[in-house]
């Protein structure tokens, strides 16, 4: 296991060296002028050129992209153009809102689609596989911002259960941070619930069918213990791979999200360098997303062999 | 099922009601401004939401007040008989928020650093002999030939108003960011709790020694009621408009106006202009390119396209715009009506003149390529409207959709359209940083590359913003101030598309929210 768990970490650092490359380059060749975004739109060229000067920006792209690298592998991710900050120190800061965002997210999404999953697979056909079936088709269709905005009408502005927008951090105390990111965390979730509980349904409905499952009813276990201890379990590797990359493709609901309901998290500072042209912050949040995606890849592997003892890494 | 439904709601409202209370009490100001704060040096930068944080941490040797009249802020001023000798001594009691004390020769660094990328500024060193800090209070500047705005160039409000700073970060060398916000201003900024592109906060600056006149625009006495002020940025208007209904914020400094509506209805809402002046939208042609190298095809172009038009599409509501000819504003003391003539007559009278100045001009049929910002509310409609009048009148249009980042990149660009170039883009402009010839960047003749994108050149203008640099009253510089006005319509300098207000919303808790240029922090109580 641990020399899989190596193995696969090296196999990350050309997929890394690549994403850097390419993340590099397109930000070089999209139209733009970091200069202009710190100078502003009244900045005449001479202003422009001293900026650019300072910079480095008008040095060959060969070297820009060598002292980049050589940077990060001493761990330097540089500083933003812009403000003038350590990008870390940037993403340090809005990594916290984004995380508890997501991780909020992925709370409901199980919490809320495995059950519905196994309960349309269980009842196939029936009432509830149809209003589970529609759920989902409405978790598909609806823009997060619908949904985000529809949430704060009813639950902030009509009952006044929850603030309109803002986020507070975990250090500020649980429940002023609860209070917050219930409602985003729900609105984010609604797409996930949606897909997991159509993938459990349909996992489910496959391993229902299974020898197994009818011995196992034959023995006379109770419903319960045949659906969650013995469908379920052998119906997880499919749920599993999507709960894990729906994990990973929450930046692009992320970004919505903390749009509609103000919380400054990574996705909206990704916007803000795009908008700005501020190449270093781009780079290092996108290289560390990719990062993350080839992280939760490696564990979504790991966990296969958690629920199926037959999976064995070498 | 039930029991675990109560926990989870009293959860929440205990949650709720926690957080409602009050963690100490201070006054706090919550705003939503018009803009991000991503960058903090208001010297380098021309950028409006730079310029209001600027005024919050840093002061100003003179402000301006609501009579457009330079007084005095930190220093009072005297001037030699032969104005050639300008004098200013510092008042008393003024420190840095790092403790020292303000010394002349701090202020004589953050001239020279403020004239150096300041285009007003260049202009004032053209002229002066030196500049030099004769004692701890005294500093003394002394020109080399006749200047005569020099009081209103140390007072303008914008685009970059001449802040002080201490002398070690007044030498950061050019094109390089102040990044350490140590001022002298009514504010001190927290730099811990600073989050680019979300959140700034500035707290009561408690050593600032506010003047005894009454406050007037950035003259007078600065005095705070408030102990905190954070900005919030919002992306969202929506999102802004729920958090002030909600008491979550208590001012947002610009609000959509087709979201007004909902606003109006609040009794615990107002709404009004706290700028006191409003924006002119500019549409700009580009003088080095074909059509519009052509001046009849520049004044074709002005004949077809209507003020009132264009400001219907961007803002709607007549109440929040003024249709005027001035380039300088329509309510600032140089406004005139010179060149009036191109925005006069009926929609299809000056169609036909359009038509008629295009033929004359040997139009070929050479696309005009009209740069169009998608992601700038303000901006994202005009030139879809211009195109379709600059169409009927037979230019052939091609309107390009881009963000504004890659907008403000291309304009830069004196290349031909097919590498790169433009002929035609829209912005606007704070009436602050146009009231005047010598701010007034898109009045620059010179055709220079170092002017504003579009580079029309005219000896004239040159000699008339030169000579206005030293004329010696208010009449002589309206004079000149209307014959340049004349000239940028005839030769199709730009296109003034009308003036826009901003309209703010605040808590109706809020009190003496002052006028003034720019969003004004000063004065304000809760």
């Amino acid at each position: 296991m641990a020399s899989y768990f190596l193995r696969r970490l090296l196999m990350a650092i050309p997929v890394m060296f690549f994403v850097a490359l390419f993340v590099f380059l397109l930000l070089r060749l999209t139209p733009g002028d970091p200069a202009q975004a710190i100078a502003g739109d009244h900045a005449t060229p001479a202003q422009l050129a001293a900026i650019r000067d300072h910079l480095g920006l008008d040095k060959p792209i060969a070297s820009q992209f060598a002292a980049w690298i050589g940077n990060m592998a001493t761990g330097d991710f540089g500083e933003s153009l812009i403000s003038q900050r350590p990008v870390l120190e940037m993403i340090g800061q809005r990594i916290g809102p984004t995380l508890a965002l997501a991780v909020m997210a992925m709370i409901f999404t199980v919490v809320i689609s495995l059950p519905l999953g196994v309960l349309a697979a269980w009842r196939h056909g029936g009432m509830v596989d149809r209003f589970v079936m529609a759920l989902s088709v409405v978790g598909f269709s609806i823009p997060i911002f619908v949904i985000g905005y529809v949430l704060i009408a009813v639950f902030a502005v009509d009952l006044k259960w929850f603030p309109v927008q803002g986020y507070k951090p975990l250090a500020e105390g649980f429940g002023p941070f609860l209070h917050r990111i219930l409602l985003p965390g729900l609105a984010l979730s609604f797409f996930y619930i949606a897909l997991v509980s159509r993938m459990t349904r349909a996992s489910m409905l496959e391993v229902l069918r299974e020898d197994y499952v009818r011995t196992a009813r034959a023995k006379g276990l109770g419903e319960r213990i045949v659906l969650f201890r013995h469908a379920l379990r052998n119906a997880a590797i499919p749920i599993l791979t999507v709960v894990g990359t729906g994990f990973a493709m929450m930046v692009s609901g992320v970004v919505v999200t903390e749009t509609v309901f103000n919380i400054p998290g990574l996705g909206r500072l990704v916007i803000d360098g795009v908008l700005a042209r501020d190449y270093p912050l781009i780079q290092a949040i996108i290289l560390l997303t990719a990062g993350a995606y080839v992280l939760i890849n490696l564990l979504i592997d790991l966990s296969y062999a958690l629920s199926d003892p037959r999976i064995r890494y070498q | 099922m039930t029991f675990r439904f109560k926990t989870f709601g009293a959860a929440a409202l205990i949650a709720g009601s926690v957080h409602a209370m009050p963690a100490f009490a201070e006054t706090a100001l919550n705003v939503v401004m018009q803009a991000p704060l991503r960058t903090l040096d208001p010297i380098l930068s021309t950028a409006q939401i730079v310029r209001t944080h600027g005024f919050m941490v840093f002061d100003t040797l003179l402000g301006m007040d609501a009579k457009y009249n330079p007084q005095p802020q930190m220093a009072e001023y005297s001037v030699s008989a032969d104005k050639m000798t300008y004098t200013f001594a510092l008042r008393d009691g003024l420190t840095w928020h790092d403790g020292t004390p303000v010394k002349a020769e701090d202020c004589v660094a953050s001239i020279k650093r403020w004239a150096a990328n300041d285009g007003a500024g260049r202009t004032m060193m053209a002229s002066v002999a030196s500049i030099e800090a004769t004692s701890d209070k005294v500093l003394v500047i002394k020109l080399a030939k006749p200047f005569g705005q020099v009081l209103e160039l140390l007072a303008k409000p914008s685009p970059v108003p001449p802040f002080m700073m201490p002398k070690r970060l007044a030498e950061t060398p050019a094109g390089k960011q102040v990044t350490e916000m140590v001022g002298s201003g009514p504010f001190r900024f927290v730099a811990e709790q600073y989050r680019p592109g979300d959140q700034a906060v500035y707290v009561k600056n408690k050593d600032y020694k506010p003047r005894s006149e009454p406050m007037s625009w950035t003259a007078g006495g600065k005095v705070v009621n408030v102990d905190k002020v954070v900005w919030k940025a919002m992306p969202d208007m929506q999102t802004s408009i729920n958090a002030l209904q909600s008491g979550d914020v208590d001012l947002i400094e610009q609000v959509t106006i087709d979201l007004l509506p909902l606003l109006k209805a609040n009794d615990e809402i107002k709404t009004g202009a706290i700028n006191a002046l409003g924006s002119q939208v500019t549409g700009r042609f580009n003088h080095r390119l074909p059509p519009f190298d052509n001046p009849k095809a520049r004044q074709a172009a002005m004949y077809a396209l209507d003020q009132d038009q264009l400001m219907q599409t961007a803002i709607g509501d007549s109440q929040y715009y003024k249709l005027c000819a001035s380039v300088y504003g329509c309510d600032v003391p140089l406004a005139s009506d010179a060149g009036s003539e191109y925005l006069k007559g009926s929609a299809k009278e000056r169609m036909a003149k359009a038509k008629e100045l295009l033929k004359a001009s040997g139009y070929d049929g050479a696309p005009v390529l009209m740069m169009q910002p998608t992601d700038l509310t303000i901006l994202s409609t005009q030139p879809i409207v211009a195109a379709e009048r600059l169409r009927e009148a037979g230019f052939k249009v091609d309107v390009a959709a881009m963000d504004w980042a890659t907008l403000q990149s291309r304009k830069n660009s004196t290349q031909p359209v097919a590498q790169g170039g433009w002929n035609m883009l829209f912005t606007y402009w704070g009436v602050a940083g146009i009231w005047n010839p010598t701010v007034h960047a898109l009045l620059d003749g010179s055709g220079s590359e170092t002017a504003w994108s579009g580079w029309p050149r005219n000896a004239r203008v040159e000699e008339l913003r030169a000579a206005y640099l030293t004329a010696p009253t208010l009449d002589e510089q309206k004079k000149l101030a209307r014959e340049i006005q004349q000239i940028a319509f005839d030769e199709g300098f730009y296109f003034n598309a009308g003036e826009f207000q901003s309209v703010a919303a605040w808590r109706a808790k809020l009190k003496n929210l002052q006028p003034g240029p720019l969003t004004l922090f000063w004065g304000v109580s809760k």
